[in-house]
């Protein structure tokens, strides 16, 4: 079970940019590109698209396709269309293009099926929606001296309760609370070696309430360096797998 | 009478090419008023590469109306760049899987347009009134329809091209609200859709076809 990745887009650079971003998170997915008029300037083309959809499927099963603009979207279904033989491998998303294509790049490097790449491909939206996933509120009394007395809600206004400074949990729930040292926080190569990290435990782990393993929830979280999170995580191996994420923090993720 | 045969089906995509091409500058004028600007030159390296692979001599001659069509509509899909190429493409697409015979009756005709409409709106979503191809299509399948009982086919052709037209010249009031011109809102109005024009010329050609035969 290996989903691939195709970007169609109008300018070759878009597409190999999205892809360079893409790969950085997630270096083992089939990812190609579709770019650009059959000339090679600013367009799309079907062929360059039939071509990129066939080389990705002779090495994966299935294929997620993001689309930059209208007619990119119209030549891909044209594909669709032309060979009844994709359709039942080849899922062209409504996502935003970047965004999706690095969510649906690091949920295939997890070794997900199609229909798992193609939601967090569509799920990657909420990171540029109107609405911001998740707000910053004051929480009085909450943190200590060198970390910020703050607490995440949903943007439902949930609270979630910020823990005790240390280790704590219930019967099989273990829970750490750990600043941020990187000065850009959890950004995007952070959040990868944290979701690639915790894909691998197959533990269950949230950081503030985030699925530990999406990098566009980790991104979303907006943490900054001083920022205190929390990690918790369920099951046997809970204590090993909240042990291992807060290495990871605590060490800068490798770049300090 | 008119015959609408394979050579007729073949001329139209001959005269389309002709005709687009004299037009370029003018579909690439309104193009970037609304677009990006290419639909005329897109649209005449798509028909020449048509007029160019219905010249090929190592290719089999075409033995129904609906193999011209499917020729036109793969090779429109995959050489014209933009919205353009899968929207002409999935109409002529679908339009060849109505018109597999030797030659169109008047109903042949009929089906053969709304085969064509329904591809338009399936592949670009848009429905009369947002300023797109729809405006010329809708109306040219419609007026065909009510052609239907007219004696000479090319009176049913000609019925649509003229509805074609009279769609196209009334995008320009229209302000856009699919495709690239939507991006432009209230300044899309006052320019008559590209996409529109381009397709009111092509059904033109398609009578100029058919009186060739009988010229």
């Amino acid at each position: 079970m290996s989903v691939g990745l195709v970007l169609v887009a109008h300018s070759v650079m878009l597409a190999d940019g999205t892809a360079e971003l893409a790969r950085q998170m997630a270096p083992d997915v089939e990812l190609r590109c579709a770019a650009g008029d059959p000339d090679g300037g600013l367009g799309t083309s079907l062929t360059r698209v039939q071509d990129a959809l066939s080389a990705a499927l002779r090495v994966v099963d299935d294929v997620v396709v993001l689309a930059d603009l209208g007619s990119a979207v119209l030549t891909v279904e044209s594909a669709l269309e032309l060979d009844p033989e994709l359709p039942s491998r080849v899922r062209l998303v409504s996502a935003p293009f970047v965004e999706g294509a690095v969510a649906a790049a690091v949920t295939a490097q997890q070794g997900a099926g199609l229909d798992a790449v193609a939601e967090s491909a569509r799920a990657a939206v909420l990171s540029i929606g109107p609405e911001p996933v998740l707000q910053l509120v004051e929480a009085p009394g909450a943190g200590t001296a060198d970390s910020p007395a703050v607490v995440r809600t949903r943007a439902s206004g949930e609270a979630i309760p910020l823990p005790g400074p240390s280790s704590s949990g219930g019967a099989d729930e273990v829970t750490a609370t750990v600043p941020v040292r990187n000065p850009l926080g959890l950004h995007a190569r952070p959040a990868a070696v944290v979701a690639r990290a915790v894909a691998d435990l197959g533990v269950p782990v949230t950081i503030d309430g985030a699925d530990a393993t999406s990098v566009l929830q980790l991104m979303s979280l907006g943490t900054s360096a001083g920022d205190v999170v929390t990690i918790t995580a369920r099951g046997p191996e809970a204590e090993a797998a909240v042990a291992v994420v807060v290495g990871l923090v605590q060490g800068g993720f490798g770049e300090l | 009478m008119t015959v609408l045969d394979v050579a007729w089906a073949e001329r139209w995509m001959q005269t389309a090419a002709t005709d687009v091409r004299a037009a370029r500058d003018e579909l690439t004028e309104l193009d970037r008023r609304v677009g990006d600007g290419d639909h005329g030159v897109n649209m005449d390296r798509g028909l020449s590469a048509v007029v160019e692979r219905l010249d090929d001599p190592a290719l089999p001659p075409r033995e129904t109306v609906g193999q011209v069509l499917r020729l036109a509509a793969t090779t429109l899909m995959s050489t014209v760049g933009g919205a353009a190429g899968p929207l002409y493409g999935t109409a002529l697409l679908r339009a060849s899987k109505v018109t597999d015979r030797p030659d169109l009756s008047a109903s042949g005709v009929v089906s053969m347009m709304e085969a064509a409409v329904e591809g338009i709106v399936a592949r670009g979503h848009a429905s009369v009134g947002e300023k797109t191809m729809v405006d010329a299509w809708q109306p040219a399948a419609e007026a065909a329809e009510r052609a239907e009982d007219a004696e000479d086919v090319a009176d049913v052709l000609r019925a649509a091209a003229e509805a074609a037209a009279a769609g196209a010249e009334a995008t320009v009031p229209l302000v856009a609200t699919k495709g690239r011109a939507s991006y432009l809102a209230e300044r899309s109005a006052g320019t008559q859709d590209p996409g529109a024009r381009s397709s009111a010329i092509i059904l033109a050609a398609a009578v100029t076809a058919a009186e060739g035969r009988d010229a």
